[in-house]
């Protein structure tokens, strides 16, 4: 009986040296160096923290992140992806905490809750830089700054081009009968678009009959879509506060025997969406199937690590850093447009015979 | 030897007490040692993060309401069940208790109970179904699984920070753990913590290990969990027995509910996702057998444990994508199975 235990125990022992050895094989083979911090030398730590990977424009600014930290540009990068859950995001940044890195990049998954964690990493003497989403705490010193896209202009061009659209056609803003697909509720995007296109909608009379959550996905774009469609049946402009929530519209529209572009005064229904990122947005804006988008630039990672840079040679980067965005389309009819005084070109795509 | 009994009918018809002992310890020596293997196995490759006492700490601050769930999910499956809908009841307490709390401008008090009648409720009828009515259990909490979810949809749709201040003040309220701060990068020396919810937890496990070593309730369960038959003859009350080990279920999902509630200080219909599955894969780990009548809240803990340590080594290491935390879950469920069922194996033969 002793025997037989000995030799379980044997057995365990061989199974967990084994699966500390597959632990190590892991590392060694995931990221090269980056277990032995203390050898990493004068390597800069950057420990970021992901929201997730709910769409292309994300997957662009984590790629956007990963290419400028690079060990050939002197850095170690330890992503974390949070998986849309704020939890996740604070025990990763506890983790880099304990971890000691130099520097913390924070996507954060919503604008609250994240002053208790924030204060932790100021009294472990680590700067915070908060890239795309805002974050809101009671006290602006708990991060260092801000990069990111102002996503109230953006929307404010989507609108003025709808606008100036409509004008130049002659259609009557009572006549222009919008649906808005909106992100992830509480996000500073959904957030901002939202309120572009609202302010909009009060300032020039259209109707504005609903505003539903997409959660930024194609699924859930299609589903939404799908309802409204058979809920209003008068529908002419889609508003999708990103691009993957207007593939999912395209694909209800066109399944329900509608079709999409921008002739809005003979059945179509028009879609404006935001991002722009990937080559797909840009065949389908090429295609007609969207006739706006405005941009959102993901390329943060050449931005933040300008700041990181700038902080080493102990400079003060500015609080709040927007990038610069473009408004593309296929359809000439709007050339430039005017917000608060300021002109923004319109990006005029062509089509190329051919293709 | 004096501690066989708690497994006296694990083994059904095998006679020999050494042997039904050592099906429970055996199994709960092989996650300990797995566990702390795993830790220093991280101290060693992954360096100085690990070593920190607050590292520790903070998996148990993150993990406290997975380990009260899964503690009530050792329960039931103890007794040969299972109850999937833990997850769900957690994201509803916190949905309910947040809504009651910001919306309502709630005492504190009072969402406790709400949160604990809730657990109860969700155990005391999934109980009624599987242990009177007879229902398979998986298709019972599967129901209250899908019901929570969309109960917690139902009370609020939008995911939102709790701004309560009675609240807040609790959520923020730590427990300094003397002698093991450490210091850090700035020279400054910090304390380590621990939050209320761990506090919680511990005092769950020891109350509920307690409950199933020493007390004759206790040792149903494993009586109805190894043996249905067996224990109907020797006058154990199966059907009740059953009842209350989903209706302490259910009251541990409510309370781990509001612990996780004061870990993320908000509710949203996406919150603890997935918890279930975790909590039964922390309960195989910790040694407790889906089949029944084997199992030991102890293990549960260090099972918990084991799962956030992978958690932990895996994104520490920046191996960047999520799914890698599953994949070693997996491999780590998989290697359990195999150890549990070749110890097993082997007993049966000797």
């Amino acid at each position: 009986m002793y025997l037989k235990k000995a030799l379980a125990t044997a057995i365990i022992f061989i199974l967990c040296a084994l699966q500390t050895g597959c632990g190590s094989r892991f590392t060694d083979k995931g990221e090269p160096g980056n277990a032995e911090e203390e050898t990493a030398g004068n390597h800069i730590i950057v420990g970021f923290s992901q929201l997730g990977a709910e769409s292309d424009w994300r997957s662009e600014n984590t790629n956007s992140m990963k290419s400028s930290f690079t060990e050939e540009n002197g850095y170690i990068l330890i992503f974390e992806d949070g998986q849309q859950k704020q939890a996740n995001q604070i025990r990763a940044i506890r983790m880099f905490i304990q971890q000691e890195v130099d520097y913390i990049v924070l996507a954060p998954v919503m604008e609250t809750g994240w002053d208790t964690v924030l204060q932790e990493a100021k009294d472990a003497g680590i700067p915070v830089i908060i890239v795309d989403r805002k974050v809101d705490v009671s006290d602006d010193s708990l991060f260092t700054c801000w990069v990111g896209s102002d996503f109230e202009l953006e929307g404010k061009k989507a609108a003025e081009w709808l606008n100036q659209y409509a004008q130049a056609k002659g259609i009557a803003p009572a006549d222009i009968h919008i649906v808005n697909i909106q992100g992830t509720k509480g996000s500073s995007a959904q957030i901002g678009r939202t309120k572009g296109l609202a302010d909009a909608a009060r300032a020039n009379g259209w109707d504005l009959m609903a505003e539903v959550i997409g959660d930024f996905t194609q699924a859930k774009g299609k589903e939404v879509m799908e309802s409204l469609l058979k809920q209003y049946d008068n529908i002419n402009v889609v508003y999708c506060e990103n691009d993957n929530e207007a593939f999912g519209a395209i694909e209800a529209i066109e399944a329900a025997g509608r079709k999409v572009g921008s002739d809005i005064t003979d059945g179509e229904i028009m879609v404006i969406s935001f991002d722009g990122v990937n080559e797909e947005a840009i065949r389908y804006i090429l295609e007609g199937k969207i006739t706006c988008i405005a941009e959102c630039n993901p390329l943060h990672g050449p931005r933040v690590q300008a700041i990181i840079e700038l902080l080493e040679e102990g400079g003060t980067p500015e609080k709040r850093q927007y990038v610069d965005e473009e408004i593309y389309s296929a359809n000439g009819t709007v050339n430039s447009l005017t917000i608060d005084g300021i002109d923004y070109a319109v990006t005029i795509l062509a089509q190329e015979d051919g293709n | 030897m004096a501690s066989s009994n708690k497994t006296s009918k694990a083994g059904g018809g095998l006679g020999d007490r050494m042997k039904n002992m050592t099906d429970t310890n055996l199994l709960l020596t092989i996650t300990i040692v797995v566990f702390f293997a795993m830790y220093i196995g991280a101290i060693v490759f992954q360096g100085k993060g690990f070593l920190k006492p607050q590292t520790f700490f903070n998996i148990l601050n993150a993990q406290a309401a997975l380990i009260i769930t899964a503690c009530g999910m050792s329960l039931v499956m103890i007794t040969g069940s299972i109850d999937i809908s833990v997850g769900g009841v957690v994201a509803l307490v916190s949905m309910c208790s947040a809504v009651y709390l910001d919306f309502h401008n709630g005492n504190i008090f009072m969402a406790v109970v709400i949160s604990l009648l809730i657990g109860l409720a969700f155990g005391a009828v999934q109980g009624f179904l599987v242990a009177y009515l007879d229902i398979q259990p998986f298709i019972v909490s599967l129901a209250g699984m899908f019901f929570a979810r969309g109960m917690t949809t139902i009370v609020n749709t939008n995911p939102f920070n709790v701004k309560n201040e009675a609240f807040v003040a609790l959520k923020e309220t730590r427990v300094i753990v003397p002698g093991f701060g450490s210091v850090n990068k700035i020279g400054k020396y910090v304390d380590a913590y621990v939050e209320i919810g761990v506090i919680v937890a511990i005092l769950v496990v020891i109350l509920l290990f307690c409950v199933l070593r020493w007390t004759k309730l206790g040792r149903g369960f494993y009586a109805v969990g190894g043996n249905s038959q067996s224990a109907l003859m020797l006058g154990i009350n199966v059907k009740r027995t059953k009842f209350l080990a989903h209706l302490i279920c259910g009251l541990l999902a409510g309370i781990g509910g509001f612990v996780y509630f004061m870990h993320v200080g908000s509710g949203s219909a996406s919150h603890a996702s997935g918890m279930e599955m975790n909590a039964i894969a922390s309960s195989i780990i910790g040694g407790t057998m889906l089949t029944g009548g084997v199992g030991n809240i102890i293990g549960t803990f260090f099972g918990v444990l084991s799962l956030s340590t992978i958690q932990n080594i895996v994104s520490s290491a920046g191996l960047d994508k999520a799914w890698w935390t599953g994949i070693t879950i997996a491999a780590m469920l998989c290697l359990f199975l195999v150890i549990q069922s070749v110890v097993m194996a082997r007993k049966k033969k000797a």
